[in-house]
């Protein structure tokens, strides 16, 4: 970060004088212009302070993974002395990751469908037809991003262990697609509404059925936004917590990733095998980050789009 | 009578008068309004087959129910009813009847093992009154309400505001991001994106006294005299506080740019020909124009700290601090007492909406158009 730096400042000492103001106002130019240098330097430092602070954390996971036990203890600072690869031979074998990473796309598949396949047929309708109860019906899914989860847990477990759908798949999958269902929909009936009515109206005239205007006129013109949430949803229900704790707490080979690595942490204390543990943290970690990079862009749109509406 | 919603296309593109309204635009009669189809005086086909064909998809319904008249408002309706059918489903069965279970269930004495529990009215919250444990977890989740926004949502704004506007003056430009603002914001989002177990593990061996990092940095810089034994244990907390805040910051960031960004550039630069300088420009015209973001980030944010289980459940140890959802949680799923978990529950939903409630009624002002 330090060349940047300078290199700006450089640029900012060359640029200086050549800069008499015909977009500066005249009055309070060079003040101004002073205090941008300043800020700048300012700004910079702050800034490059919270990237370490982001960054750090994880970078110091990634290099302690491949350290041995004992450097692990001894010097939770340095450098490994070699890669120590075993560490990941260790917690794909022992800890399973793998096996977490696989329970958590199971049942990701089924439920990232369910939820944007259920949520954008309840927006669409919501949005774009007028019947009576509508907006009744709107109301009542947007009321339920009021009440803490945490308020229906206790009856949700036992309403499933009546079922028969605790610990299973097909059960979380379910109650995934149940709670994600208000953000989707308050989310995606604010985007059907913005959509043109033209193209609609078209369709229409032209014969088309509602399900076929839904599916060939209607999702394709909804795509940015399907994305956004979907991305969303796939990152709320691929980290969600709470809910495999209190619902999928069966047999331990059925956990998802979250619960997998929070299993690691306790039974790699039990150990003393911290270099497992950070390479497992490692492999759940660095796929992710992968991937969210590539698609940076779409991944910030989607997660803070909800809230700019 | 729904002014937001659009008027439905169908209806409007082909002029149906089953709806008994017209389809008047602007205020224009065509036409004197159709009146409502009355089935005796034009039977078409019998009603029964009619009923039976809104069971029926599109393609199976028979040709003659097709050209009934009544057959455009029954597809629509027919469509409408399939298609919000199993969401709210799905959705009543799994939310909506569990929260409302939950409110009867605080006022029985249930312990969640058999299906034997009478009504005992508010004992359950009376007992939440004197009992120390609760108001221990209720006072830290307080904490973390109170703090976690505050602080988050400041750095949040602090940082958007110098990835915006920190940079130098450059020609043509009133303000200007600084340089490599896009590689801050990818950085600052990492937490976001990782689940919060990941950073829970991360946070609570990097507080460990013996392995950790918190620890050798301190002394490092010179701070050792604050190193200490047991982190998690006694200022858990705090901890926990950080950890919180550090996970969202960036989210704030990116936000706040978002809004930041869309704030039109003529405003600067009249505020800069005025003389405004960067602190008056923040105050002045930045914040206001980005109150809408802050407000509902506040909220968003509240909402965060109120739940905090996942990291207090990972990484404080046992004896450590509760906040109100892992005591639920402990009281529920360990000591077998559903029915008093729900009423801590209750709590827990009037602080949340006490809370947006205010913060609403607080922080309304006009909502400024640009």
């Amino acid at each position: 970060m330090s060349t940047t730096d300078t290199a700006d400042r450089a640029e900012d000492g060359e640029l200086r004088p050549e800069r008499p103001a015909p977009a500066e106002p005249a009055p309070s130019g060079g003040h101004v212009k002073e205090e941008g240098g300043v800020l700048n330097v300012f700004a910079h430092s702050f800034l490059v302070l919270w990237t370490v602070m982001a960054a750090a954390p994880l970078l110091w996971i990634v290099v302690s993974a491949f350290k041995t036990s004992a450097e692990v203890l001894s010097d939770p600072f340095g450098l490994p002395s070699g890669l120590h690869w075993a560490n990941f031979a260790n917690a794909w074998a022992e800890a399973n990751i793998g096996r977490y990473a696989l329970n958590s796309l199971i049942i990701l598949s089924g439920s990232l469908t369910g939820t944007m396949l259920l949520g954008s047929m309840a927006a669409y309708v919501i949005a774009r037809y007028t019947f009576r109860g509508n907006r009744a019906l709107h109301l009542l899914f947007i009321g339920g991003l009021m009440f803490p989860i945490f308020l229906a847990l206790v009856p949700l477990f036992f309403m499933l262990q009546n079922l028969g759908l605790l610990n299973t798949r097909p059960g979380l999958i379910l109650v995934y697609i149940a709670y994600s269902l208000p953000f989707t929909i308050f989310f995606l009936t604010a985007f059907f509404r913005t959509l043109p009515s033209g193209v609609h109206e078209a369709a229409i005239v032209d014969g088309a059925s509602h399900t076929r205007t839904f599916w060939q006129i209607m999702m394709p013109m909804a795509k940015p936004g399907l994305i956004s949430i979907g991305i969303f949803n796939f990152l709320g229900q691929w980290n969600q917590f709470v809910l495999p704790r209190v619902l999928n707490v069966g047999s331990r080979d059925d956990y998802v990733l979250p619960q997998g690595l929070a299993a690691l942490m306790v039974q790699m204390g039990y150990e003393g095998d911290w270099g497992a543990l950070y390479a497992g943290l490692t492999v759940a970690m660095l796929p992710v980050l992968v991937v969210y990079v590539t698609f940076q862009r779409q991944v910030q749109a989607g997660l803070t789009a909800g809230a700019l509406k | 009578m729904h002014s937001e919603v659009p008027p439905d296309s169908s209806r409007e593109a082909a002029g149906d008068p089953a709806d008994g309204r017209p389809a008047a635009r602007g205020g224009v009669a065509v036409a004197p309004p159709p009146e409502r189809p009355r089935p005796e005086v034009r039977p078409g086909v019998p009603t029964r087959r009619l009923v039976l064909a809104f069971f029926l998809p599109p393609s199976l319904t028979p040709e003659a129910v097709k050209y009934d008249r009544r057959y455009r408002a029954l597809d629509k309706y027919r469509f409408v009813a399939w298609f919000t059918l199993l969401p709210l489903a799905f959705y009543l069965l799994l939310v909506a009847w569990p929260f409302v279970q939950a409110f009867y269930y605080s006022m029985t004495d249930w312990s969640g093992y058999g299906t034997e529990f009478t009504f005992i009215g508010f004992d359950n919250y009376v007992r939440l009154w004197s009992d120390s444990q609760f108001w221990d977890a209720t006072r830290n989740s307080l904490v973390l309400l109170v703090f976690a926004p505050v602080i988050t949502l400041a750095l949040g704004l602090f940082f958007a505001y110098m990835l915006n506007a920190g940079g130098r003056h450059r020609r043509n430009e009133t303000v200007s991001g600084v340089f490599g603002s896009k590689f801050y914001k990818i950085v600052y989002f990492f937490p976001q994106v990782l689940s919060v177990a990941i950073i829970a593990v991360i946070w609570a061996r990097a507080f460990s006294p013996r392995s950790g990092v918190v620890n050798p940095l301190l002394e490092n810089v010179g701070l050792g005299a604050l190193t200490q034994n047991d982190w998690l244990g006694k200022y858990g907390l705090w901890v926990t506080l950080l950890v919180l805040c550090w996970s969202f910051v960036g989210f704030y960031v990116v936000l706040f740019s978002a809004s930041m960004g869309s704030i039109p550039k003529e405003i600067y630069e009249a505020s800069l020909l005025d003389g405004a300088n960067r602190s008056t420009t923040f105050f002045r015209i930045t914040f206001p124009l980005t109150w809408d973001a802050i407000r509902t980030g506040w909220i968003y944010m509240g909402i965060q700290a109120l739940d905090a289980f996942a990291i207090v459940s990972i990484m404080i140890p046992r004896q450590g601090i509760d906040v109100l959802p892992t005591f639920l949680y402990l009281k529920a799923f360990r000591d077998g007492q559903a029915a008093y978990a729900t009423a801590v529950g209750v709590v827990l939903f009037l602080i949340t909406l006490t809370f947006a409630l205010l913060m609403m009624r607080v922080g309304r002002r006009d909502r400024i158009e640009f």
